[in-house]
């Protein structure tokens, strides 16, 4: 039997909370990547960078992503302070769906209680210092 | 509830057919990401921020054509199949068609992803 787990019950709880918050984190990033593509070609893509630089910017709209490019300056329009809102964005809805789904995993595999606790307390550290590198890597690019 | 969830290695032995293969890739993609994520912004950071230089060799690796097929493999399927998830899950009713919703997301994900990789492949010959 390999059915999928059942959804969480409804109600004022951390699994059902974490449950929602993926979907709609998901489905954020959708809109946060189709905001960045579309942001891309207003700002001439189509002719100043290659497929891979464009992914690489609808994934994570950071300046670096895209240097070795075609685009004569990119501190004119490709590095703003809305692209970096952007990136903050995408940073807490991915980086805090990416840990609890690693949560999700472990726990499939991890009985104890006590163990789940010291997984979610590590987890909780990890996703606390990745948003504090991300963070400061948005800022200083 | 979360207590009573586990899989155990049981889990991992593939029993064949859409579901099974939509949940382990789902599993596996989801896993390169977070791993890709972290190791690629922690080198971000050594690199642009600390200015050393241990995170050169990682970034090389990342920018290789061969992984950046990979990745875009996990973000565009583990995207397409969080949507169906999503779409599922929030009108119960499109359940009757969930076999039908895995195959149209097949029908989405290879045109995109083929045509990425073309296009990859393409201007990675041609820019030498």
């Amino acid at each position: 039997m390999h059915s999928s787990r059942p959804a969480p019950q409804s109600g004022f709880n951390f699994e059902y909370f974490m449950w929602l918050f993926t979907r709609v984190s998901g489905m954020a990033l959708f809109l946060l990547a189709l905001i960045g593509i579309v942001g891309a070609f207003w700002m001439g893509a189509r002719t100043q960078i290659d497929v891979g630089a464009l992914l690489r910017w609808t994934f994570f709209p950071n300046p670096f992503h895209v240097v070795n490019t075609n685009i004569p300056d990119v501190t004119i329009g490709w590095a703003t302070a809305y692209w970096q809102i952007m990136q903050m964005m995408i940073i807490f809805f991915g980086v805090t769906h990416g840990i609890n789904g690693v949560r999700m995993v472990i726990e499939d595999y991890l009985e104890s209680p006590r163990k789940r606790l010291l997984s979610r307390s590590l987890l909780f550290l990890f996703w606390l210092f990745l948003m504090i590198v991300c963070v400061y890597v948005i800022l200083y690019s | 509830m979360a207590l009573k969830r586990n899989v155990g290695l049981r889990g991992l032995k593939y029993s064949g057919g859409g579901p099974m293969l939509a949940w382990i890739l789902h599993r596996i993609s989801g896993l390169g990401i977070i791993i890709f994520v972290s190791i690629h912004v922690l080198a971000g950071f050594s690199t642009h921020v600390v200015g050393t230089d241990w995170g050169d060799p990682v970034n090389r690796v990342y920018e290789s054509l061969p992984f950046q097929i990979f990745i875009f493999f996990c973000v565009l399927y583990h995207a397409l199949n969080g949507m169906r998830i999503a779409i599922l899950d929030f009108w119960p009713r499109l359940l009757e068609h969930q076999r039908m919703a895995i195959w149209l997301q097949w029908a989405i994900f290879v045109p995109i992803y083929g045509l990425s990789v073309f296009l990859m492949i393409r201007s990675a010959l041609t820019s030498g």
